[in-house]
C-alpha cells in the first residue's frame, strides 16, 4: 500500500524523540544557528534561551495546528510570522518582567527568535499539516533538542572560558581563564568541535556496521 | 571620534562590531552562499540594497508607534513591513531592471528572513538613532556583511583544494573558519576607542 505522504502522522515516541537526536535542529540540520553562539557565553544564559524559544515553538505549533484549516494557503507564511511574532512579543515582555538583568544578557536575540527558522520550519513542515496533539509533542521535542544544543555549547563555553558552571566557580584560584571561549570566536571553535565529534561518532558507527556486515557474509 | 559621528558608525557596524562575526547575525545565508565569490558578491549587494529599504521602512514605523503608544506593536510591524517591502523591492526591480533583476535573482526573497535585517530594525530602535545615523548604520552593517561573506567564500575557494581528514568535512569545517576570521576581526576592536 502506498503511503499518502498527506496523512497525519501516528502520535509515538517518535513524535518527540526525533527532534532531540536523529533531526536535532542544531547539531545536524544547522538551523537557528544565529543565536545557538550569540547567547551561549555562559550555561544560565543558554539555558534561558532555550526555554523561551521552546515556550514560542511549542505555542505557535499548537496555535498553527489549531488554524490549519482557516489559513487561506497563499498567505499562510505571513500567518505563521503574525503568530509567531505574537508569542515572540509576550516572552519579550515576560523575560523583562522575570528578570531585567537575564533580559539585558540575551539582549534583542530575545525579539530575534521571530526569524529562527526552526519555528518558521516546524509550522509550515509539521504543525500545518498534523493534529494539534501531534504538533504539541513534536514541538516540545524540538524545543528541547535546541534546548540541548544551547546547553552543550554554553556548558563548555563557561567552563573553559571563565571557570564557572551556572556562577559557581569550579576551579581553585590558579586556574588561568581561557577567555577567547566567552568572546565570538569561542563559539564559531565550540560548535564546530562538537560537530567533529559527533560526526566521528556517526562515521565509525557506520563503519562497525559495515565491518559486521562483513563478517556474517565471510562466515 | 564622536561616539555618534556618522563615520564612527559606519565603522562600528561595518569591521568593529562586524554583524556576522562579532554578533553573530546571518549566519544561514553566510554558511549556506559563501561557495562562490561571485555568488557571495551579489547576494551581499543584495542584502546592503535590503537593509537601506528596512532601516528606512523602520524608521518611519517607530515614529509613528511612539505617537500612538504603540510600542508593544513594534516586532509584529516590523517584521510585517519588512517582508512586505523585500516583495515590493522585488517587483520594482523586476519592472525597471530586469538586469539587476536576474543577478540578484533568489536572493531577494531568502533575505526576509535572515535574522541581520531584523536585528538592524531593533538595534537603531534601542540605541535611538536618528535617521542620517540610521542611514549610516545600515549602509555600515551592510557592506560589513558583504565583506564577510567574500572573504568566506574566498577562503573556501582555496579551501576545496586541500586535503582535510574525513570527519572534518562541509559545515564544521567552514564554522572552524569562521571562527579564525572572527578571531581576526577582534583585532578591530581597539579602534573606536
Amino acid at each position: 500500500m502506498i503511503k499518502d505522504p498527506r496523512a497525519p502522522e501516528p502520535l509515538g515516541w517518535k513524535t518527540f524523540s526525533q527532534g532531540i537526536w536523529k533531526e536535532n535542529p542544531v547539531f545536524v540540520m544547522l538551523l537557528g544557528l544565529c543565536p545557538v553562539l550569540a547567547v551561549t557565553n555562559t550555561a544560565m544564559n543558554a539555558l534561558a534561551m532555550g526555554l523561551a524559544t521552546t515556550f514560542v515553538l511549542v505555542c505557535s505549533g499548537v496555535l498553527v495546528s489549531l488554524l490549519r484549516k482557516v489559513i487561506p494557503k497563499q498567505v499562510r507564511i505571513a500567518s505563521y510570522i503574525i503568530i509567531i511574532a505574537t508569542f515572540v512579543t509576550i516572552t519579550d515582555y515576560a523575560i523583562q518582567a522575570i528578570s531585567l538583568d537575564l533580559y539585558k544578557a540575551l539582549g534583542a536575540f530575545v525579539q530575534l527568535i521571530v526569524v529562527n527558522c526552526i519555528i518558521l520550519g516546524r509550522a509550515e513542515a509539521y504543525a500545518s499539516k498534523n493534529t494539534v496533539v501531534n504538533a504539541l509533542v513534536n514541538a516540545l521535542g524540538m524545543g528541547v533538542g535546541f534546548t540541548f544544543a544551547l546547553l552543550c555549547l554554553g556548558v563548555v563555553r563557561e567552563v573553559l572560558g571563565s571557570g564557572t558552571l551556572f556562577e559557581v566557580t569550579l576551579f581553585g584560584p590558579s586556574f588561568q581563564p581561557w577567555a577567547v571561549f566567552v568572546l565570538p570566536p569561542g563559539g564559531f571553535f565550540v560548535l564546530a568541535m562538537w560537530l567533529f565529534l559527533f560526526s566521528y561518532v556517526r562515521k565509525r558507527r557506520a563503519r562497525i556496521q559495515e565491518l559486521k556486515k562483513e563478517v556474517s557474509h565471510a562466515a | 571620534m564622536q561616539p555618534d559621528s556618522l563615520t564612527f558608525i559606519f565603522l562600528n557596524a561595518f569591521i568593529i562590531n562586524n554583524f556576522v562575526l562579532a554578533m553573530f547575525l546571518g549566519l544561514c545565508p553566510f554558511l549556506g552562499v559563501s561557495g562562490k565569490i561571485k555568488t557571495a558578491w551579489n547576494m551581499g549587494l543584495a542584502v546592503v540594497f535590503v537593509m537601506l529599504v528596512s532601516s528606512t521602512c523602520a524608521y518611519g514605523i517607530n515614529y509613528l508607534l511612539v505617537r500612538f503608544n504603540l510600542e508593544f506593536l513594534r516586532l509584529i510591524c516590523y517584521i510585517a513591513v519588512i517582508a512586505s517591502a523585500v516583495q515590493l523591492v522585488e517587483m520594482v526591480i523586476k519592472k525597471f531592471s530586469p538586469a539587476l533583476f536576474r543577478t540578484l535573482g533568489i536572493f531577494l526573497p531568502l533575505i526576509t528572513t535572515n535574522c541581520a535585517i531584523l536585528g538592524l530594525a531593533l538595534f537603531q530602535t534601542n540605541r535611538d538613532y536618528n535617521f542620517a545615523q540610521c542611514l549610516a548604520f545600515s549602509l555600515g552593517a551592510g557592506f560589513g556583511f558583504t565583506l564577510a561573506l567574500v572573504l568566506m567564500a574566498g577562503l573556501r575557494e582555496k579551501l576545496e583544494l586541500a586535503e582535510v581528514p574525513d570527519v572534518s568535512t562541509g559545515a564544521a569545517l567552514s564554522l572552524m573558519l569562521a571562527g579564525l576570521l572572527s578571531l581576526a576581526f577582534m583585532g578591530f576592536a581597539g579602534l573606536g576607542g
